[in-house]
């Protein structure tokens, strides 16, 4: 169906990337090209990663394809199936393409095996190539003759299968990753099969050698010999039959068949046709475009930055940036390379890999794990504490982790351990919560993690159900597991958004962006906020969270505007489930006196409290208040908020310590009553609950709270963080040993306003530090090492001096409504209308 | 057989918007009715019944922004103009609203 105003879009090639990258412009812009392919293999679009599974018999041809011949007509798609295009004729803007004969082989060199009917010709004002690979054949005498083959596409795996029937010996040249799952697919077919490898390892582009040496034991146990360090020159045959090699060293072997899969090279020949710049592939610029503004290319036929790429994940990454350019959504969209990784099987044996395999220089770090029986294999390599490789074989249940510092380039523990193993409980939830929206989970088709929360939020709450809306899973299906953990994370509607990639979910950015943002832009309310960085969009959503993180940064300067406020930061009190408030005033360290709660008294006479009760923090609770009531019990009571209502500093529990206790050795009291004096109102991503302990009894529960000091003899105290005893259990992690009060503080503030730099809105102390984790967090705020102490000091004082009491509103509402309850309306009349 | 009642309806004046916070919304009590009016930034107006259909939340203390509420007690989602909340069996009674010379009209089931 041809539009006149239409642009005519021709994409040469129908593999994996071709019809990618023509999904991916059908999601943009159903309607905007006219869009023709061709390709060569006489098939839709099928999942090349699977062959191997089509060659072992594991799943049949059929179920491979990712978009069978129906897709193509539905999208009024014309595909010329079995047609190679030859030519770009870039004078006449026509693509020209030829018909192969059935049984040519697709991806051989120009125009071999093209049959005599006459060209077809396509016009076009865009063409995208995507003409992939094709095998690497070593130079060696006798390839091509019967009984040798390549493994490449579904007929080559029909061709090696069914001739393998007639054999008892075969033979693999090539021991990489396509030359062990071909020698797994042979082994199904009952031949005795010998991997031949040049190099003196198996897989050198993902492992070293001892992880090679340990694979190499591990196919061998499975029944596939493995040789390498073994050049072929000769195939030798007698009567048209295959009977061996012959190899470099003078050594042979017998065999009936080879299959060789020994790497692939680009597919170039139709840009060199068209005169386009090739070197080792298609020359492209970071959005894909040739040195022919008109014609683009994606995929393993590309060249970008003088990097060639053989994985799927750049390929998604490519397509996505063309699709934004061709459509015109992301006109300046760029591909800026990929860091690659990947997680296989190999016969079985789990493999994960990514970067680099090893040390580059004496200052890497290298860790290694070592477990023969098993066949388990870990390595790491680490450079400025950052990941710049791994290998896992055997065992990749840390891959996830492993992925997201790799390619996020974020700090990884300062305990290595967690890189290589998981604890045996709980963390998976939180690292499927942790995981950037970005984080690719299936990488067979390129679902990520938000995609996959987005499915599961419209209800899809089991694999299969993910699987039929993303196709996630559905491929090499090594990311189920994954997908289920996300199932169980993210079907809960309970769960804060804390785990989202943004900040806030109205404003597209993560934290750090939108922090540095705001601070160019010099943005003091969340309504600027949305004017300036989320297209003028509110999101209620969003408010909270935003106006937490302007007050944070701007701490008198922040235009506070309360609508952004919940109802509870509005009214300075706790909204309870019948809409009355509750009221904790501020008593530091829990110390009171008979005068306050005499007052105290008389309040909850005065105003009919339904419940006064002594809180967990040591607080006492009036509830049950009416909004209206609030200014009037503010001022009777006399005493300065004490935040129980709001994400910020709430309360210093104290024991009685060194004045009345027995065994005290700090003065507990005293420390919490400074605490709670300079920190009092510090807003923060979540609340915090401090305690201070006289001594390592704990009787205030100073190791379970986000901050906790804790006196020990020697007149010195001990500084926890990300303790919890709510909803989570966990001891804090010692930051600091200290000697004084003042030390106490100064290193509880940094801790304050780094948590409140780089916490995730409603992210709590104790996710927070084990995300940062302890080791890094002692660097940066005990050891000065990115040197921000002094400006963090600096930054947490400001937020102390601009602490006001926010009960003095009683006073003067800072906005006429602020405790006015409902309005009986008086009615004026305006009119009647009868239906 | 009695002839169709058609519905009726009033226009009622609630007075100035200033009564309701910019970026906020307000209950107003009409006819014993907990009526719950927001003021977008952008000066649009809409009215609810200002309890939310889960648990009795006072929606008129929730926080608004293109178009929605969220309830204060359980973070239910409402949409001001059609009323749809989260599930099709939560909605809120939506009552049309405008302004006229700065003051809040809005039209009430007789």
């Amino acid at each position: 169906m041809i539009k006149p105003n239409r642009k005519k879009l021709v994409v040469v090639g129908n593999g994996m990337a071709g019809a990618r990258v023509v999904e991916e412009i059908l999601r943009r812009a159903s309607d905007q090209f006219d869009i023709v392919m061709f390709g060569a293999e006489p098939y839709g679009n099928y999942n090349r990663i699977l062959l191997s599974n089509v060659l072992n018999g594991s799943q049949k041809a059929t179920e491979i394809f990712m978009n069978p011949l129906a897709w193509y007509d539905e999208n009024q798609i014309t595909l010329h199936a079995g047609v190679k295009a030859v030519k770009i004729d870039r004078e006449r803007k026509v693509v020209v393409g030829k018909r192969l004969r059935r049984d040519a082989t697709p991806y051989a060199a120009g125009e071999t095996g093209v049959g005599t009917e006459p060209p077809v010709e396509e016009r076009y004002d865009h063409v995208i190539i995507a003409t992939g690979s094709r095998p690497f054949i070593p130079p060696m005498e006798g390839f091509g003759q019967r009984g040798t083959f390549l493994f490449r596409t579904i007929d080559d795996c029909d061709h090696i299968a069914s001739y393998a029937k007639e054999c008892k010996k075969a033979v693999v040249i090539g021991g990489g990753l396509l030359g062990l799952e071909a020698a797994r697919g042979l082994l199904t077919h009952g031949v005795e099969v010998t991997v031949l490898e040049a190099a003196p390892q198996l897989m050198i582009a993902q492992l070293d050698p001892d992880s090679g040496a340990m694979l190499k034991t591990a196919m061998e146990a499975m029944g596939v010999k493995v040789l390498c360090e073994k050049i072929t020159t000769h195939i030798v045959s007698e009567n048209g039959k295959i009977t061996h090699l012959l190899l470099k060293d003078g050594s042979r072997i017998e065999t009936d068949m080879v299959v060789v899969s020994a790497g692939i090279r680009p597919i170039t020949d139709v840009a060199v046709a068209s005169a386009l710049t090739v070197d080792k592939a298609i020359v492209c610029d970071d959005q894909m475009r040739t040195n022919d503004p008109a014609i683009f290319a994606v995929g393993e036929c590309v060249q970008h930055r003088g990097k060639i790429y053989g994985l799927v994940d750049p390929i998604w990454e490519m397509a996505n940036v063309l699709a934004d350019v061709l459509t015109g959504k992301n006109p300046s969209a760029a591909y800026l390379g990929s860091k690659l990784g990947t997680k296989l099987k190999v016969m079985g044996v789990e493999l994960a890999s990514m970067g680099e395999t090893k040390p580059a220089s004496p200052d890497d770090e290298v860790i290694v794990y070592r477990e023969p029986k098993r066949g388990v294999y870990k390595k790491l390599i680490i450079r400025n504490e950052k990941l710049a490789g791994a290998i896992l074989l055997g065992e990749i249940d840390t891959y996830n982790l492993l992925m997201q510092h790799f390619m996020g380039g974020t700090p990884v523990s300062a305990r290595r351990a967690d890189l290589l193993f998981l604890p045996s409980e709980g963390p998976s939830m939180l690292q499927a919560l942790d995981m950037p929206d970005s984080f690719q989970v299936c990488n067979c088709n390129g679902v990520s993690k938000k995609a996959i929360v987005d499915a599961i939020k419209t209800g899809c709450t089991s694999v299969a159900k993910v699987g039929a809306c993303t196709k996630a899973g559905t491929g090499c299906q090594s990311c189920k597991p994954l997908i289920g953990e996300l199932i169980s994370a993210y079907h809960d509607a309970g769960v804060p958004d804390q785990s989202e990639h943004f900040y806030v979910p109205g404003v597209p950015l993560e934290k750090s962006v939108l922090v540095a943002e705001i601070r160019r832009m010099g943005i003091k309310s969340v309504s600027e906020v949305f004017n300036k960085l989320a297209g003028g969009k509110e999101d209620p959503a969003s408010k909270v969270g935003l106006a937490s993180l302007l007050k944070s940064l701007w701490p008198d300067e922040y235009d506070d505007e309360r609508d952004a406020r919940f109802i509870n930061d509005r009214v300075h009190a706790n909204i309870q489930k019948d809409g009355t408030f509750s009221v904790v005033p501020r008593i530091y360290a829990g110390v009171t006196t008979p005068a306050e709660l005499k007052r105290i008294a008389d309040v909850a006479v005065k105003y009919n409290v339904p419940l006064v009760k002594i809180t967990g923090g040591q607080r006492l609770d009036l509830l049950g208040i009416k909004k209206e009531d609030l200014p009037g019990v503010w001022q009777d009571l006399g005493m300065p908020s004490g935040h129980a209502y709001t994400k910020a500093f709430r309360t210093c529990k104290s024991c009685v310590g060194t004045d009345f206790c027995r065994y005290g050795v700090g003065d507990s009291i005293a420390l919490a009553q400074k605490i709670e004096h300079r920190f009092q109102g510090v807003e923060s991503p979540h609340k915090m609950k401090l305690a201070t302990a006289g001594c390592p009894r704990n009787c205030s529960e100073a190791y379970v709270k986000d901050l906790g000091a804790v006196a020990i003899e020697g007149g010195r105290w001990e500084i926890y963080v990300g303790g919890a005893a709510g909803g989570s259990v966990r001891k804090g992690d010692l930051l600091c040993t200290v000697s004084t009060h003042d030390d106490v503080l100064k290193y509880m503030g940094r801790f304050m306003q780094y948590y409140r730099e780089h916490g995730k809105y409603l992210e709590r102390s104790y996710h927070f530090l084990e995300r940062i984790g302890i080791e890094a967090l002692r660097r940066i705020l005990v050891d000065d090492g990115e040197g921000i102490c002094a400006r963090l000091d600096a930054d947490i004082q400001k937020a102390v001096d601009a602490y006001k009491d926010p009960w003095k509103e009683a006073e003067i509402p800072h906005y006429p409504q602020q405790f006015s309850p409902p309005e009986l309306a008086r009615i004026l009349e305006v009119a009647e209308n009868n239906g | 057989m009695a002839d169709a009642v058609a519905p009726k309806s009033r226009t009622l004046n609630l007075g100035s918007v200033e009564k309701v916070p910019k970026g906020q919304g307000f209950c107003f009590i009409v006819d014993g009715r907990e009526i719950a009016v927001f003021r977008q930034r952008d000066g649009k107006l809409f009215a609810t019944q200002n309890r939310c259909p889960h648990k009795q939340g006072p929606l008129s203390e929730g926080i608004i922004g293109a178009g929605k509420v969220i309830c204060p007690l359980h973070s239910h989602k409402f949409d001001l103009c059609t009323g749809e909340g989260p599930d099709p069996k939560e909605c809120v009674k939506v009552y049309s609203v405008r302004e006229e010379k700065g003051d809040i009209l809005i039209s009430v089931d007789a």
